[in-house]
């Protein structure tokens, strides 16, 4: 063995200890450090703890509903009923844990208009209207219950609840069209919207009567009803709120 | 916090189109751009080093101890941004604690100290061991001890000894050229696996990084050659000036081909995100990448020594040139370096806007704190050269 | 007020003598105990349907108020994005700021062919970039597949925001560590929803179980076609949405 190492050059001898010491003290160094220290799985079961000790600042809906229950009653009636009452109130775990801590809300026309603005991004249906001409001068909770948010009288215009339709509808050949034109509309649908339907034409006779070569409307767009795409219904090609023809008056079709 | 939220809104970087909300703040700076380009640097003159003792290439020997000493030099200092840019430098040493083996980052302390302790130090401590023992015999005081020291007391001066010297270093040297390929290879890897950047994502990022990194190494150490030769009022070795200028020729032309075919391959799959990158070259990186990068620091310096090889040049002219020819070349690396990290932030992974950066001035992750880092490893390489010599004895070397 | 009170206590003392254990569970989970929460029996995911998403960002606001978000506009944990898609197949996208959707002059006009609203958030990736390149493995995915980050080991080298293809993970300016949704952690913990969630007021997000073969989720999951976010990244989210537009990024 001696012989071994004499054999070695001394520079291998030298460098193979100072490589020794570095690993030995490497190792050492990584020994004395405390186990918990390199347990990921320790760090991360801290990490969880730590998480899920976080402050809630939301009390939940449950929370509510144990107080105000009457209040809760009357939601689970109306249009709002799926909404969380932290949605308008704002974080309400202080009130929650604390009732002298109150809860308020502003009610104020923005208030509710964050929501039912109109604005053209929103999904069709859902109720909006436009502030500038919607009574701007009264408070929406003057009219409204917000906790169950019928008209306070049926709608006059379908625009309050089909603002997108009424936007498009403005910029269309339609525009001087009412809707009752081609919808005929039971007067509960104004009260129960999704269960009374208002009625739609069912075939391509009603679009003709204005747009047939042979009708006596003046100023519309004619085609020759028999030729002009016989297999379809008009409205799976022309979207009737705003039929893509620009070009209105007397032109042809293509 | 409402203060910080408005300043937040000056501070804020102007946009085109879309990013994602998050993405206004730029995550890896100006000192991320300065890390792979002194790791590139010391790949690079480690390969210049490695031709001399692996491929024989003898020209080159008046320069191999300075390119050894300059990778080292650069090595000792390119950590340094990656610290400084962390939001918790202390915490650091996590990486050596809970390291995470699926994280390519986290392979980075295996990876600078392998290379660090076996390679680089090992073979100049093999190169310098008699010359210590030589030197520590002519000094005395501090110096006789600093060399007894660094020689680790080695004693052994006999002709055996260095012919063991020079087995030694042959191996590591051998060892040393795919360390040195992985070194900047797998910083390359950081960048080119990150399959949520388009710009990074590629299989070519570790090689187009590597051979910009021999590319920018050769070059600064026919700089650092030129420079210190002229300062010590010797006549530079214009054998080993043109033997360098060959090599840098083709590796320019292999690092362009590279990077030419990167983006001939973008271009011809044209994915998803074509549309946003074509948009970043042509406007974000139309300077730093078409004027700096590829016009400055490739086809002029290529330009350059195409006429010093067609017209024969004189001497003087020669060494004016190619002295111009490293410098764009370093400053077209470093471009490339710019392109590649602040270049893959510019655009949302929205695929639907462009960002800008605006560095800032002062501050641990500022412009004059990336001066700082680029102006230190010279300082080291100043004290290096100062302790051990490149050139004492040529002649005892070139043996 | 004082009957709630009495309710609480009179509920705390049955659960402890072992009585209404198993109602309490069997209903609402929202009074369940953390210490008897096994995240073994969790795999947590959200469902978001576009269609019913109106833009009003009460999510946004009430994640930024329940996690302590900075306040400004450019850390966002949930944010929600308007698109606009034109005739010409132009594409315009905005974040929407809560409460400002219809308050300024809306960029859709005749051209607009589609618009719509997409909530963002953290996907809960189930093969998450982030977690890859972590150099500390200071975030990872527990065992109810949230991801989270340990602050207090996070060294703020930022690889995870440049791994996430989806932008949900910011530095947090206050602690210099990554930052990131974590589906409300401390509230899903103890049953109740994520703040997001809790305050929508249209259902366009479900939260739940994926697992649970009846809920809320379940039942979005059976009743729409659905889409994940950049699928061919293989990242596997575990937010999924159903309408989602092929432009949506």
């Amino acid at each position: 063995m001696t012989g071994f190492f004499k054999r070695l050059p001394e520079a291998v001898v030298r460098v193979g200890i100072v490589f020794l010491l570095f690993i030995t003290t490497v190792s050492f160094a990584r020994w004395m450090i405390p186990a918990s220290l390199k347990n990921g799985r320790e760090h991360r079961t801290a990490t969880v703890k730590r998480e899920t000790a976080k402050a809630i600042h939301y009390a939940g809906a449950d929370a509510c509903t144990e107080c105000h229950k009457e209040i809760n009653a009357v939601k689970t009636e109306g249009y709002h009923r799926n909404l969380s009452c932290e949605t308008c109130h704002g974080a309400a775990k202080n009130h929650a844990e604390d009732p002298d801590v109150k809860a308020v809300t502003d009610k104020v026309r923005e208030a509710c208009t964050r929501c039912h603005m109109y604005d053209p991004s929103r999904p069709t249906g859902f109720p909006q209207i436009n502030p500038v001409v919607h009574n701007p001068r009264k408070q929406c909770v003057e009219c409204h219950k917000p906790h169950s948010p019928k008209p306070p009288h049926v709608p006059q215009e379908c625009q309050a609840c089909h603002g997108q339709i009424a936007r498009t509808k403005e910029v269309s050949p339609h525009v001087d069209l009412p809707c009752t034109t081609c919808h005929t509309v039971d007067v509960q649908h104004k009260v129960s919207p999704r269960e009374v339907r208002a009625q739609i034409p069912s075939d391509r006779s009603f679009c003709a009567k204005c747009h047939s070569i042979d009708s006596p409307v003046k100023e519309t767009q004619k085609v020759d009803i028999k030729t002009h795409g016989e297999k379809y219904l008009c409205w799976q090609c022309h979207y009737p709120h705003e039929p893509e023809l620009h070009s209105y008056g007397t032109k042809t079709l293509p | 916090m409402h203060t910080a939220a408005h300043a937040m809104l000056f501070l804020l970087p102007q946009t085109t189109g879309y990013i994602f909300p998050n993405e206004a703040e730029m995550p890896w700076s100006l000192l991320i751009v300065v890390y792979p380009y002194l790791t590139g640097l010391v790949a690079g003159a480690f390969i210049l080093a490695s031709l001399v003792k692996v491929f024989n290439v003898k020209e080159l020997q008046p320069v191999y101890r300075l390119s050894l000493l300059t990778a080292l030099a650069f090595l000792l200092i390119a950590p340094l941004p990656l610290l400084l840019h962390l939001g918790h430098p202390e915490r650091s040493y996590e990486i050596f604690l809970t390291p995470n083996l699926t994280s390519a980052m986290a392979m980075f302390g295996f990876v600078y100290a392998w290379y660090l302790m076996v390679v680089l130090l090992l073979e100049i401590w093999f190169t310098y061991r008699r010359e210590l023992i030589v030197w520590s015999q002519g000094e005395r005081t501090v110096m006789k001890v600093v060399y007894r020291v660094l020689s680790l007391f080695s004693v052994d001066t006999s002709e055996e000894s260095a012919a063991f010297d020079r087995k030694a270093i042959k191996v590591i040297t051998i060892v040393g050229i795919p360390s040195a390929f992985l070194l900047h290879g797998y910083v390359g890897f950081i960048f080119g696996s990150v399959k949520a950047n388009p710009w990074w994502s590629s299989v070519l990022m570790p090689i187009v990084f590597l051979f910009s990194a021999i590319v920018s190494g050769i070059a600064l150490v026919t700089f650092l050659y030129m420079v210190l030769t002229t300062l010590r009022r010797e006549r530079i070795n214009m054998a080993c000036l043109d033997k360098m200028a060959s090599f840098l020729f083709y590796a320019v032309i292999l690092d362009f081909s590279l990077e030419f075919l990167d983006f001939i391959h973008r271009l011809y799959e044209s994915e998803e995100s074509i549309k946003i990158l074509s948009e970043l070259v042509m406007n974000r990186l139309f300077f730093s990448l078409g004027v700096i990068q590829v016009l400055l620091g490739m086809f002029v310096p290529l330009g350059i020594m195409v006429l010093i090889r067609v017209l024969r040049l004189d001497e003087e002219l020669r060494k004016l040139l190619y002295f111009v020819a490293v410098i764009l070349i370093q400053l077209g690396i470093f471009a490339t370096r710019w392109n590649v990290v602040i270049g893959g932030q510019m655009f949302s992974k929205s695929f639907r806007g462009l960002m800008e950066y605006k560095a800032k001035i002062g501050g641990m992750d500022g412009f004059l704190m990336t001066l700082v880092l680029l102006v230190l490893p010279f300082i080291v390489l100043t004290v290096l050269i100062k302790v051990l010599p490149p050139w004492d004895r040529p002649e005892s070397v070139a043996r | 007020m004082e009957r709630r009170r009495f309710l609480k206590k009179s509920l705390t003392l049955l659960a402890e003598a072992g009585v209404l254990g198993g109602i309490a569970t069997a209903a609402k989970t929202a009074r369940a105990e953390p210490k008897g929460y096994d995240p073994s029996k969790h795999r947590y995911g959200m469902g978001i349907q576009i269609d019913k998403c109106i833009g009003c960002g009460k999510c946004v606001e009430a994640c930024k108020e329940e996690n302590n978000v900075p306040r400004d506009v450019a850390h966002f944990r949930t944010w929600v994005e308007r698109y606009v898609i034109e005739q010409d197949g132009g594409v315009v996208v905005e974040r929407v700021d809560p409460g400002s959707s219809g308050s300024h002059e809306p960029i859709p006009n005749e051209n607009t062919v589609r618009t719509f609203f997409v909530p963002k958030l953290c996907n809960q990736c189930d093969n998450p970039p982030c977690v890859q390149v972590c150099p500390v493995g200071a975030t990872f995915k527990t065992e109810d597949g949230v991801i989270l980050v340990d602050a207090d080991r996070c060294i703020g080298c930022r690889y995870c925001i440049q791994a996430c293809p989806y932008g949900a993970r910011y530095l947090n300016p206050l602690t210099d560590t990554a930052d990131k949704c974590t589906f409300c952690y401390h509230r899903i913990t103890k049953g109740l929803l994520p703040a997001c969630v809790e305050v929508c007021p249209t259902q366009a997000r479900i939260f739940g179980d994926i697992d649970s073969p009846a809920s809320p989720l379940a039942r979005f999951r059976r009743m729409n076609k659905l889409h994940v976010l950049k699928p061919s990244l293989n990242t596997e989210p575990k937010v999924q949405y159903a309408d989602l537009d092929g432009e949506v990024r």
